[in-house]
């Protein structure tokens, strides 16, 4: 094929192209691999094994990233769920509540916590936490977490529920539903995957998050992110690894479920 | 509310008119308790004296700021002359973001514009690749890359194995090792608004410059850029912004000389010797100059929309 | 609730006024629609016929006057309590729920068993012969099936009016024509009152009893297919259905239903007297172009000469483009199979323009 002629056709932006690719997931395969080796010292390979995923769960740490692993997806999933819950309801309002003066302030207020940098929205926290006499513990980390999630879980929804026509509805009203008849029969099967896509990312972001969960846990309560960062800063060892893996799993398990549902449009 | 008595049908897209206010009730009541009321809490905070244990004493003081401006000598009794340290620190943190921000341009654009021109049906995969290490845990991205780029590293290894240096890089714990861990974080982020910007772009223009005698790279400099800047521009912010605030980077990455904003105002609320209203004052500095940034842009993409 | 006088319309639109803020989208709209009635709402986008179907349905608050179905204002009821059915226009129909789902839809709303509404789309699926989709996705069907599943959707329940918003203006060409024949006939056979939203005049003139021609929020003329075409009142009319030659002339006299007109060159013309059209008056005059004839000679009346300008081949008809020698260019429409008995000119020929007897119409404005 002859590419000069081509008017979209660049050299040299497929190299990039791949480069970028390359950079973005080097590092990430090089901590798989290595969460397989053998061999104590991390820098030498001995050969492939599963002895650091055997020590996560067996190991003298195991105790603590058992207890940090439970805490984390407790918190992702209720700091998930209820962000999701008053994400589809601000969403309905916005989306499908005409034009009104809260409209823009409420959709300004949704996405603060994407523009406030997360150091800033962590020092906030802490000190709103100490000046209200909170003491800090999961139910610090499930609040910091529900308030940053509820963006992330907004977008797909909002984004879903603008490509249903509102004709849908009104053709259910049309054809005799109440107003929570054609809530609940017609939009919300027509957004569930924009929910379940939200739902997602809110569980992710929720189990990755480290900045703001350091912040605001209280002493001796530890999330995963917490709890590998503590050991890191005694070094990389290889077990740390093997859990960053699973973790890295989890997060591309989760992500690539998102997409997929998200691509079932029955509206199209 | 008014109306709710005579109207009996109401017009498209108001379906849920009348519940909205209770729809929204939960959304502001949580987004209002605790972030803006946190904020606002942060910028009383900056304006007390600090505990030494940390915390804070309910004593209004200027203390904060004026440690942050004012140089007043070993004592602390001299008149405020300007202080470096800490707007050194501040002027580190924009440089290393805007040279990530710079790099990660040099390098999302052409893949943005590379993925944009696929076949439709390519491109949703292309995305998702590239999306992908953008939901890896950010901790888990950059102590990767940690160890990637040590001394004794794969990295290093790699390249003494082939021969093309004959000592470890030494990047590890340097500048250089922050900026290669702020571009890498935050590269997705430059990918995505230029893609889209790039996907809405008619191509036509581009082979109406083309009959009119524009080479390749002319047309890309006169008449795709400008095209697409608002995508550039939102790519640039969405690197810069957080590269600014980032903690992880040089706090992993860095030596004890890389400190950036985030480290400076970690440390202030770590153990004991913290100085709460010290590292409130600095957050309520990093929060402002990221809103002005926030605003130029909001106005700037608001200009380009007025142009069509 | 009032009771209205004129039981017999199934909807009654009294000085209906809409506005959203300082735009009037209908000013004091007043028509009545006959029970087993197939109506028409002609007009351009932005007339506001769509206004004024979405407020029959309920989707849009009334701001003045009041509309009544079978004498029953029925302002206060939303659209889910009005026994009025809507196909809309991309169909509307739920993505996530089979055909047959969506036709028993409303009848299940209706608190009927779910046996009962089961049935009842069976049947309605039989009237639109698509029982054997029954069990589909509407994704799964082509725009001509998903048209016809719209229209038992919305007529399982039983309408007492059903509502049409534009319903033919997403298919293709043949298949419009096909269910223009195809809901006539179900309207016919269900004996359900149809309003019908178009801005395609030939579909309006093809399927209605009556049209009512609207533009810029008024009704510009309300009849009878034949009668909107032969007579229009006005204008716009006059124009936007079908093609028509407008002559500028002026009313001499009156006399005995005949006005007595001439062209600014002076030429005479003879034609039916109108209402609101007084001795005197300056207006325009609407021939249509296949009920003008070209001949050699000049005819006794109504006939005016010209010079051929061109001779334009359209499958069905000859146009010839006339320039008059005392007025405007005029457009005459030959039918092919009439080319025997009419003649042909050669461009730059001089004919005569014949206007037939009844042809010429005097406008309004």
């Amino acid at each position: 094929m002859k590419r000069r002629n081509d008017i979209k056709h660049y050299t040299g932006f497929l190299p990039l192209t791949l480069l970028c690719l390359f950079i973005l997931y080097t590092p990430l395969i090089v901590v798989m691999v290595y969460s397989f080796n053998e061999s104590t010292s991390i820098t030498t390979w001995g050969g492939f094994s599963l002895k650091w995923y055997v020590d996560v769960f067996t190991g003298p740490e195991s105790a603590k990233f058992k207890q940090a692993a439970w805490n984390s997806f407790v918190i992702a999933i209720a700091a998930a769920t209820t962000a999701t819950i008053i994400a589809t309801l601000a969403a309905t309002a916005i989306i499908r509540g005409g034009r009104f003066k809260l409209r823009l302030p409420s959709l300004g207020l949704i996405s603060l916590p994407l523009m406030v940098p997360e150091i800033v929205t962590a020092v906030a926290l802490l000190i709103f936490y100490n000046f209200i006499g909170f003491s800090r513990g999961m139910m610090t980390i499930l609040v910091a977490h529900i308030v940053f999630c509820i963006p992330f879980a907004y977008m797909p929804i909002a984004a879903r529920m603008q490509g249903i026509e509102d004709t849908y509805e009104q053709a259910a009203l049309d054809l005799y539903a109440t107003r929570f008849e054609a809530f609940t029969k017609i939009l919300l099967p027509l957004m569930l995957p924009g929910i379940i896509s939200g739902y997602l990312l809110a569980f992710i972001i929720s189990l990755d998050d480290f900045i703001i969960t350091n912040f605001v846990k209280g002493a001796g309560v530890e999330t995963l992110p917490t709890a590998i960062f503590g050991s890191v800063k005694q070094g990389i060892r290889p077990n740390i690894m093997a859990i960053s893996t699973m973790l890295l799993a989890v997060s591309m398990l989760i992500v690539t479920l998102s997409y997929l549902i998200s691509k079932t449009d029955k509206t199209k | 509310m008014a109306g709710g008595v005579a109207s009996g049908g109401s017009s498209s897209a108001e379906t849920y008119k009348e519940a909205r206010n209770f729809l929204l009730l939960p959304a502001w009541a949580v987004l209002v308790i605790f972030v803006l009321a946190p904020v606002m809490m942060m910028f009383v905070y900056s304006f007390l004296t600090k505990e030494f244990r940390g915390g804070v004493i309910w004593e209004f003081s200027f203390a904060a700021y004026d440690q942050f401006f004012c140089d007043r000598g070993l004592f602390g009794d001299e008149p405020c002359s300007f202080e470096w340290t800490y707007i050194g620190i501040f002027w580190r943190s924009i440089w290393q973001a805007g040279l990530a921000t710079f790099f990660a341009l040099l390098i999302g654009f052409p893949t943005a514009y590379f993925i944009a021109t696929r076949p439709p049906h390519l491109r949703a995969i292309w995305v998702f690749l590239i999306t992908i290490p953008y939901w890896v845990n950010l901790l888990i991205r950059t102590v990767s890359m940690k160890f990637l780029i040590r001394d004794t590293g794969p990295l290093n290894e790699f390249l003494l194995w082939v021969g093309i240096i004959e000592s470890p890089l030494g990047i590890a714990y340097t500048n250089t090792a922050v900026q290669l861990g702020l571009f890498y974080s935050y590269l997705p982020f430059m990918v995505l608004p230029i893609y889209a910007a790039v996907e809405r772009y008619n191509f036509a223009l581009s082979e109406a410059a083309a009959d009119l005698y524009a080479s390749k790279w002319t047309t890309l400099r006169l008449v795709l850029l400008p095209a697409v800047k608002p995508g550039v521009i939102a790519g640039c912010i969405l690197v810069f912004v957080p590269s600014l605030g980032s903690f992880l980077a040089p706090d992993l990455l860095g030596g004890a000389r890389n400190f950036m904003i985030g480290s400076l105002i970690d440390e202030q609320f770590r153990g004991s010797a913290g100085n709460w209203p010290f590292g409130a004052a600095a957050s309520m500095i990093l929060l402002s100059m990221v809103l002005l940034l926030l605003m130029i842009f909001a106005r700037q993409q608001s200009k380009a929309e007025g142009r069509g | 609730m009032p009771l209205n006088k004129d039981a017999t319309a199934a909807i009654d639109v009294r000085n209906a006024v809409k506005r959203y803020g300082d735009f009037t989208a209908l000013k004091t709209i007043s028509l009545s629609i006959r029970d087993n009635e197939f109506f028409t709402l002609l007009g351009p986008s932005g007339c506001g016929k769509t206004t004024l179907l979405r407020m029959i349905a309920g989707f849009e608050d009334v701001t003045e006057g009041a509309i009544f179905l079978f004498g029953k204002e029925i302002e206060n009821l939303p659209p889910n309590k009005r026994p009025i059915n809507t196909v809309f226009q991309n169909y509307a129909l739920f993505p996530h729920m089979t055909v047959t789902d969506n036709v028993a839809f409303g009848v299940q709303r209706l608190g009927k068993s779910r046996q009962e509404a089961l049935r009842r789309a069976g049947e309605m699926l039989e009237l639109v012969q698509l029982s054997q989709f029954a069990e589909r996705k509407p994704a799964q069907l082509s725009g001509g099936q998903q048209q016809r599943v719209a229209l038992a959707r919305a007529l399982a329940p039983s309408p007492k009016v059903l509502l049409l918003d534009e319903p033919l203006s997403a298919l293709d060409l043949k298949l419009r024509q096909a269910m223009r024949f195809e809901l006539k006939e179900i309207q016919r056979e269900t004996g359900i009152t149809f309003i019908f939203v178009t801005h395609d005049q030939e579909e309006a003139l093809t399927m209605s009893d009556r049209i009512a021609v609207m533009s810029s929020g008024e009704v510009q003329q309300l009849g009878e297919a034949r009668e909107i075409y032969e007579k229009p009142r006005n204008m716009f009319v006059a124009d936007f259905i079908g093609e028509t030659n407008l002559l500028e002339v002026f009313v001499d006299k009156i006399v005995e239903g005949r006005a007595m007109c001439h062209l600014g060159g002076g030429h005479a013309l003879t034609c039916d007297a109108v209402e609101g059209v007084g001795e005197g008056a300056k207006v325009h005059m609407s021939i249509r172009p296949e009920r003008l004839v070209l001949s050699e000679t000049e005819a006794p009346e109504n006939s005016l000469r010209g010079t051929v300008h061109d001779n334009i081949f359209v499958g069905t008809d000859i146009q010839s483009v006339i320039d008059l020698d005392d007025g405007p260019r005029m457009l005459v429409r030959t039918s092919n199979s009439d080319r025997g008995k009419k003649h042909l000119f050669e461009r730059g020929a001089t004919a005569y323009v014949t206007m037939e007897g009844g042809a010429a119409r005097l406008l309004v404005d």
